[in-house]
C-alpha cells in the first residue's frame, strides 16, 4: 500500500529545505523588480546562473576564498543587469521581458558550450567548490534534527546560511520598500509619466531596481547550488517561470508573499509527485507509467499560473488594490 | 565526466594544455571517430564519446597535429578534403578547440565561397520556415496585443499531428500534412475561443495575458511530453539523401520542397493580406484595432480569422521544422521560440512584412555564423543581434517609431 508517512516526511522536509530558500529569495528579487517596479524580468534564471557560476567558477579556476567568489557573482550580476537594462528600460515592458529571457538563455548557451569547457565544466558542469564553504561550518560533525528534520552538519549548515539570507534580505526589502526610494518606484508601477512629472529620473530607478532584484537572484543562485551541483540544464526559462508561478501564488507586491509561496509550491510539489509516484506503483493509475507521472507537475503547475493570474491576481498574501500588473 | 570539475586542480590530470573538439555530422554527434595528435615529441590517440566530444592532453604548449582516422567515421561521411590533418597551437588558454568539418561522401569543394553559399541556401530555407511562425506571431499581438508564448506549442503541434497521423496511423504523408494543418488552424480556433476570447471579455490587462500564455506554454509541452514521451521521431522520408546538386549545393527533394512551400504560402499569405477585403481589415486591426472597430470592422472575426490563419501557419512551420532539424520532439517547437520572438521583434512587432524580414535575417545570421562560431553557440549570435537592433532601432526594422512607447 501507499506509504504515507514517507509522502508527507518528504513533502515536510521540503519547508526548510535549501531550494526552498533560493527560489524564496529569487522571487524577493522578482518580487521588487514585477511586483514593486513593474519591470517584466524574464531571466531570473540568468542571474541565479551568474550567481552559481560566478562562484563555483572562481573557487575552481582562480581558487579565490568564499567572500571573493561570492563578490564575483555579485559583480558579474550587476553588469548583467546593466547589459540588459541599458537598451530596454526606456522601452515597453514586454521587451525587457523578451530581452531578459533572450539574455538568459545566450547565458545559458554559453555555459553549455564546448568552447568554454575548461572553465565551466560545459553540459556536466562543475562540482567540488563547496570546500571552503564547509570549512566556516561552526556545527561540529554529526547528526542533529528530529522526526524528518535530521540532517548532518553540512545539510544544517546550508539550510540555515540559506534562510538566514532569506530572512536579512526580506528584512532588507521592507525597510526599502517603505522608505522613500520604495515610494518612488511603487509609484512607477503605477503611473511611470507621473513620476517624471515629479522630477524623478525613472530611468535610474528602474535601473537600481533591476541592480538590486538581480542580486537577490545571484545569492539565490549561489543557495541553489550549495546542495547540489552546477549544471547548465538547471538554468532553462522554467526555472524563470516556476518562480513567476511562486511570486504570483504569494502575491507579487508583498514580501511574506515569495516566503510562503515558495514553500507552499514546494510542499504541494514533493507531496504531488511523491503520491503520484507511490500511486502509480500501487497500481492505481494503470494507464499512467512512473515517468508520466512526473510529467503531471509540469502540467499542473502551468494551470495553476494561469488559474491564479486570472482568478486571484493578487495572490494569497497580496491586496488587490497594489494590483502589480502595469499596462 | 568527473573530470570536468576538476579540471582546474591539474593534480587529478596529467596535463595541463587540452585540445578539445565534437564532431558532429548534421547536427549528430559521432561516437567512436579515433582522433590521434602528434608533435613536440608526443603522440596519443582518443576516440569521441556518445555525445561526440574528444579531450586530448598534451604535455606543453606547442604546435601540434591533429589527425582525424577517416576509417573511423560512419559510411558515406568524410572529412572536407586535405582537412583530415589540422595543425593547430595554443593561445592565450589553456585549451584550444579543433573542429574537423565533415560531409558527404560525394563532396569534392570545400571553398569559403562554397561554404558560404551553402549556409546561404540553408539559411534561407530555415528563415522561411521561421517566417511561417512569425507572422502569425506578429499578427496576433498586433490585432490582440498579446505576446503569445505558447505559439511554440502551436508550432510542436504541427509536427506531433503529422507523426500520429503518417506514421502511428500509416497515412499517406501529404494527407497526413493536410489533416495537420486543419487541426493546428483547430487548434488556433479552440485557443482564442476557450481561453483568449473570455479573457478579453473579462478586460485582463496585457502583461496578465502574457503570464497566463506561459502556464499555457508550460501545461501544453509537459501534455505532449505525457502523451509522445521525451523521445525524437523522424517523420516519413525525413533521412532521405541529398542528391541534387547545384553547383557546390547539395540539397535533398525535402528541402526543395519545403522553401517552395513556405514561398508559395508566405506568397499567397501576402495576397490576402493585400488584395482580399479581410486581409485588409486585418491590417487595419493590427495597426489601430479602436479605430478599425469605429471605422466599422468586426474586430472579433478579424481575431478569430488571425487565430485560425496563424494556427495553421505555425501548424505549418512545425512540419517543417520537423524536416529541417530534423526529427519530431515534444519541446522542438519551445526551442525556436526566441528565434521567432527575435524575428517578430527585428522585423517590428505587429507587422507582417516585418516579421518576414526579421525571420530571413535570423535565418542567415544563425547559418552564417557556424562559419565562425561553434555550432552549439550558434543560437546565441541571433540573439545577441536583437539586443543590439533593441538597442539602436527599437521599434524593428519595419516598425513605426510610436509602437514602442
Amino acid at each position: 500500500m501507499i506509504d504515507w508517512i514517507a509522502i508527507f516526511s518528504n513533502a515536510a522536509q521540503e519547508l526548510i529545505s535549501p531550494t526552498t530558500a533560493a527560489y524564496a529569495l529569487a522571487a524577493l528579487g522578482l518580487a521588487i523588480h514585477f511586483g514593486y517596479t513593474g519591470l517584466l524580468n524574464f531571466g531570473q534564471a540568468g542571474f541565479m546562473a551568474l550567481g552559481a557560476y560566478g562562484f563555483a567558477i572562481s573557487t575552481l579556476s582562480f581558487g579565490f576564498p568564499v567572500w571573493a567568489s561570492v563578490l564575483v557573482g555579485v559583480g558579474a550580476s550587476v553588469i548583467f543587469a546593466l547589459i540588459l537594462g541599458i537598451p530596454t528600460l526606456r522601452l515597453r515592458a514586454d521587451y525587457l521581458a523578451i530581452v531578459t529571457i533572450a539574455a538568459a538563455e545566450i547565458l545559458r548557451l554559453i555555459f553549455t558550450t564546448n568552447t568554454f569547457d575548461s572553465l565551466t565544466g560545459s553540459a556536466s558542469g562543475l562540482q567540488g567548490y563547496k570546500g571552503g564553504f564547509a570549512d566556516l561550518n561552526p556545527i561540529p560533525p554529526g547528526t542533529y534534527g528530529f522526526g524528518p528534520f535530521t540532517y548532518n552538519a553540512y545539510d544544517w549548515w546550508i539550510r540555515i546560511v540559506g534562510w538566514t539570507l532569506v530572512v536579512v534580505f526580506a528584512l532588507l526589502t521592507w525597510l526599502i520598500i517603505r522608505s522613500p526610494w520604495g515610494r518612488v518606484i511603487k509609484g512607477i508601477r503605477e503611473d511611470e509619466d507621473a513620476v517624471r512629472a515629479l522630477g524623478k529620473n525613472v530611468y535610474s530607478y528602474k535601473m537600481q531596481s533591476l541592480i538590486l532584484g538581480g542580486v537577490y537572484g545571484t545569492l539565490a543562485g549561489m543557495i541553489f547550488v550549495l546542495p547540489r551541483a552546477v549544471v547548465p540544464a538547471n538554468y532553462q526559462t522554467s526555472l524563470t517561470f516556476f518562480i513567476y508561478a511562486i511570486l504570483l501564488l504569494g502575491g507579487a507586491a508583498t514580501i511574506l508573499g515569495p516566503i510562503v509561496g515558495s514553500m507552499i509550491f514546494w510542499v504541494l510539489l514533493s507531496f504531488f509527485s511523491g503520491f503520484m509516484a507511490r500511486a502509480v506503483e500501487a497500481g492505481w493509475f494503470p494507464f499512467m507509467t512512473q515517468v508520466q507521472a512526473g510529467q503531471l507537475r509540469f502540467i499542473l503547475v502551468g494551470i495553476a499560473i494561469m488559474l491564479i493570474v486570472v482568478f486571484r491576481p493578487q495572490g494569497i498574501f497580496g491586496n488587490k488594490k497594489e494590483l502589480a500588473f502595469v499596462k | 565526466m568527473a573530470e570536468a570539475g576538476s579540471a582546474a586542480t591539474t593534480e587529478a590530470e596529467e596535463f595541463e594544455y587540452f585540445f578539445v573538439g565534437n564532431v558532429t555530422f548534421d547536427d549528430k554527434p559521432l561516437r567512436g571517430v579515433q582522433i590521434s595528435v602528434d608533435g613536440n615529441g608526443y603522440d596519443a590517440e582518443t576516440k569521441t564519446d556518445a555525445d561526440g566530444k574528444w579531450r586530448l592532453g598534451v604535455p606543453e604548449k606547442g604546435e601540434y597535429k591533429l589527425t582525424l582516422d577517416e576509417e573511423t567515421l560512419p559510411k558515406g561521411v568524410v572529412v572536407k578534403e586535405g582537412q583530415n590533418t589540422i595543425t593547430a597551437e595554443f593561445g592565450l588558454t589553456k585549451l584550444k578547440a579543433v573542429n574537423f568539418f565533415l560531409g558527404e561522401g560525394q563532396r569534392t569543394t570545400t571553398d569559403i565561397g562554397a561554404q558560404v553559399l551553402i549556409r546561404v541556401i540553408n539559411g534561407l530555407n530555415f528563415g522561411l520556415l521561421l517566417a511561417l511562425a512569425a507572422i502569425g506571431l506578429s499578427l496576433i499581438f498586433g490585432t490582440t496585443g498579446l505576446s503569445n508564448f505558447a505559439h511554440a506549442e502551436m508550432i510542436t503541434f504541427g509536427g506531433l499531428m503529422v507523426l500520429t497521423f503518417g506514421v502511428d496511423l500509416a497515412l499517406p504523408i501529404w494527407l497526413a500534412i493536410i489533416i495537420a494543418i486543419v487541426l493546428s488552424a483547430a487548434l488556433g480556433w479552440t485557443l482564442d475561443a476557450t481561453i483568449w476570447k473570455p479573457l478579453r471579455r473579462r478586460g485582463v490587462g496585457l502583461i496578465p495575458l502574457m503570464i497566463v500564455s506561459i502556464g499555457l506554454s508550460l501545461a501544453l509541452r509537459y501534455t505532449y511530453q505525457f502523451f509522445y514521451g521525451g523521445a525524437t521521431r523522424q517523420l516519413p522520408g525525413a533521412t532521405i539523401p541529398s542528391d541534387i546538386h547545384l553547383g557546390p549545393v547539395t540539397l535533398s527533394w525535402i528541402d526543395v520542397a519545403s522553401m517552395a512551400t513556405s514561398i508559395v504560402v508566405l506568397l499567397a499569405f501576402a495576397f490576402f493580406l493585400l488584395r482580399t477585403r479581410i486581409g485588409k481589415a486585418t491590417r487595419a486591426v493590427s495597426d489601430n484595432p479602436s479605430l478599425a472597430a469605429a471605422s466599422g470592422i468586426d474586430v472579433d472575426r478579424v481575431i478569430r480569422i488571425v487565430w485560425i490563419a496563424g494556427g495553421a501557419l505555425a501548424g505549418l512551420s512545425g512540419i517543417l521544422w520537423a524536416y529541417f532539424r530534423p526529427g519530431v520532439s515534444w519541446d522542438m517547437g519551445f526551442q525556436i521560440l526566441l528565434l521567432v520572438f527575435a524575428a517578430v521583434t527585428l522585423g517590428g512587432l505587429g507587422t507582417a512584412f516585418g516579421a518576414l524580414v526579421g525571420s530571413i535575417i535570423v535565418g542567415l545570421f544563425i547559418e552564417l555564423s557556424t562559419l565562425w562560431l561553434p555550432s552549439d553557440m550558434k543560437y546565441v549570435g541571433a540573439l545577441i543581434v536583437l539586443i543590439l537592433v533593441l538597442l539602436f532601432r527599437p521599434q524593428g526594422i519595419l516598425g513605426r517609431r510610436e509602437r514602442i512607447g
